[in-house]
């Protein structure tokens, strides 16, 4: 069976910014794919291409191995689309919207109305289906954008940044309804800058960073990878940094210690990468106590998806998103989405 | 987000099987393209129905300007316009023909906003069976728009003692109109896919709007006019539509040999005037193919 979408050396550039340089990723049938990546690393770009709305430069794109270059009507009646930013006609309400979606994707009327009823009440919009979606909450404009995206059965779903600028509680409701739809069989591929969100729904992660996919597999494989748990060590609240360099050397000498770095923007909080085993905090412990230096908190983890970031690309997520603001141009953006 | 999505109700939200097949779906063209345009007609619809106001400032705008501009030239001497014609029964076909005009040239306007606001994307996402239907529901909506501002105009312009055509003739000027506004709505359709966003759309229309109506037979009749204006005059098609129309009301005898107009270049027929009129809608419609196979492909 062939995979729910391939992208095979996927590149698509605007102009002189090349948008996506290289990409190349399977989704199989029925999992979650999250697509995680910084502001500006392509992760649109990539979906714009696969959604025909954007026509690569070069590359292979697929469907259930339907060609998008050459039969888009096809690869369009297959997926299902919910861009970033939710075009939604305010004058409408939200019924009317969906039936307007329903004709756009030829379904019979009858079959129609079924649809859009148990799409509704799936959702929670049955209030709210016959009041004009201009008085939506961000959260409520959402839903409705989702169940526009799914009033024809897609085979694959994708999400660009669907949980963007939601509170905590939609998130959550929204990964709820996504994890819903995988388990009833539909491929969805989402995007995400939220690590978060990739952690909790993806079976398996691509990692793009300008333009280039540079790491992919299941959250676990990618951190796995990277070996090594994470330690946290706080010698006092507000640590003295030559005490923590102190520490930091002799706890560079531990055998089961494989780096250890100072954390200046944690209050000289000490960052070390351990070999996972039972006795490594007890050690830890006692060579502090050894050495006379206190411990005011203490933590183990497994490494996180922005290691595996900060592993591939020499920089977190944050700093990455950070930068990546600075240097955004939102008139070229706009003029990229509009055709 | 207020409330919560039930999950634990059992509904049927698997992909349908026959999406699953990599053969094309079988679907009949023809009934989609015809689905999917009576939807988008419907949204249009749906629009002017809740926002009423460009409808109403459509019609109000032309009679205002029947009232006032017909009472600025009312004590000019009956029969200068020919034909024993007061200025306001002159002015009559000028302001049916601008009223569906000037809607026709707003016809990308709902467009581009759909571009900008990312309205178009979800159009052109979906397996429109050709995204020409986007394209014709906009072209329906504004017809049937101009229909209704222009029997308004005549209604009233009845009531003001211009008199009404007979059927035959009303028919005609539908048939005027309906060339016309498929032309400029092209035209404007254009311009949509061509300029960046609406504030150069309004732009280019606030342009090309008033200098196109004083530059044809709209408010004075060619013989006023000095030469080098009566050349452009009668290379502008509102000219030709204008003229028939007029013609319609002044004349109880009319067939497509009548003499409607004396242009530079010659006397022009009411058939003529029609097929001007066809050619027009025929060009306009041809020279923005490309860009919009260029945009919507």
């Amino acid at each position: 069976m062939a995979a729910a979408v391939s992208i095979q050396n996927l590149c698509k550039s605007y102009g002189t910014v090349p948008g996506v340089k290289d990409v190349s990723f399977q989704v199989e049938q029925g999992e979650i794919f999250g697509l995680l990546g910084p502001n500006g690393a392509g992760k649109t770009t990539t979906l714009r291409c696969l959604c025909t709305l954007a026509k690569p430069d070069s590359g292979t794109i697929e469907i259930s191995g339907v060609s998008v270059l050459e039969q888009p009507r096809e690869a369009r009646k297959r997926l299902g689309y919910v861009a970033q930013e939710v075009a939604l006609d305010k004058i409408l309400t939200g019924r009317e919207l969906l039936e307007l979606q329903a004709a756009l994707y030829h379904i019979p009327k009858a079959e129609a109305r079924q649809r859009i009823e148990v799409l509704l009440e799936v959702l929670d919009l049955q209030s709210y289906a016959d009041r004009k979606t201009g008085t939506y909450s961000g959260g409520l404009k959402r839903r409705i954008d989702l169940a526009a995206g799914l009033l024809h059965q897609p085979e694959v779903l994708i999400l660009d940044e669907p949980t963007v600028g939601l509170d905590i509680e939609s998130r959550i409701v929204v990964w709820d309804f996504l994890r819903q739809l995988r388990a009833s069989g539909t491929t969805i591929l989402i995007t995400s800058h939220y690590l978060e969100e990739v952690d909790a729904l993806a079976d398996r992660v691509g990692i793009i960073d300008r333009g280039l996919v540079i790491a992919e597999g299941t959250p676990a494989e990618l951190k796995n990878k990277l070996g090594g748990d994470r330690i946290t060590l706080r010698i006092r609240e507000f640590t003295p940094l030559s005490e923590a360099e102190t520490a930091q050397k002799m706890l560079s000498e531990l055998p089961c210690v494989q780096a250890a770095i100072v954390n200046a923007t944690s209050a000289n909080s000490l960052n070390l990468v351990v070999t996972p085993n039972r006795d490594v905090l007890m050690t830890i412990q006692q060579s502090l106590q050894t050495a006379g230096i206190p411990i005011f908190g203490i933590s183990q983890s497994r490494p996180s998806l922005d290691d595996v970031y900060l592993a591939a690309t020499g920089k977190t997520l944050l700093d990455a998103e950070l930068s990546a603001a600075g240097s955004r141009d939102l008139k070229a953006e706009q003029k990229q989405s509009m055709r | 987000m207020s409330g919560t999505i039930d999950t634990s109700t059992s509904v049927n939200l698997q992909p349908n099987d026959r999406l699953r097949s990599r053969e094309p779906l079988d679907s009949d063209g023809f009934a989609d393209f015809i689905q999917e345009t009576l939807a988008l007609t419907k949204r249009l619809f749906i629009q002017l129905q809740r926002r009423p106001s460009t409808l109403i400032a459509g019609i109000v705008q032309p009679l205002m300007w029947l009232v006032l501009f017909g009472a600025l030239f009312q004590n000019a001497p009956k029969g200068m316009m020919g034909n024993d014609l007061s200025y306001g029964q002159f002015l009559g076909a000028g302001l049916i023909v601008f009223t569906a005009f000037v809607g026709a040239l707003n016809a990308g306007l709902p467009v581009m906003f759909d571009r900008e606001f990312g309205f178009l994307n979800r159009l052109l996402v979906a397996p429109l069976a050709s995204r020409y239907s986007i394209v014709a529901a906009s072209a329906i909506y504004i017809v049937a728009l101009s229909f209704v501002q222009t029997g308004a105009i005549i209604g009233v312009n009845a009531l003001m003692g211009a008199g009404l055509p007979s059927i035959a003739g009303l028919g005609i000027i539908a048939l005027i109109i309906l060339l016309l506004v498929l032309g400029v709505t092209a035209l404007s359709l254009g311009f949509t896919f061509a300029l960046p966003g609406h504030i150069e759309l309004i732009a280019v229309i606030f342009v090309i709007n008033l200098p196109l109506l004083f530059a044809s037979t709209a408010l004075a009749p060619l013989t006023f006019m000095p030469q080098w204006l009566q050349m452009v005059a009668s290379l502008n098609p509102l000219t030709y539509a204008i003229e028939p129309i007029r013609y319609l009301y002044n004349h109880q005898q009319w067939d497509l040999s009548s003499i409607v107009l004396q242009a530079p270049g010659g006397a022009v027929s009411f058939g003529t005037s029609l097929l001007i009129l066809v050619g027009f809608a025929a060009l306009t419609l041809t020279a923005i193919q490309p860009l919009l196979k260029r945009r919507l492909a």
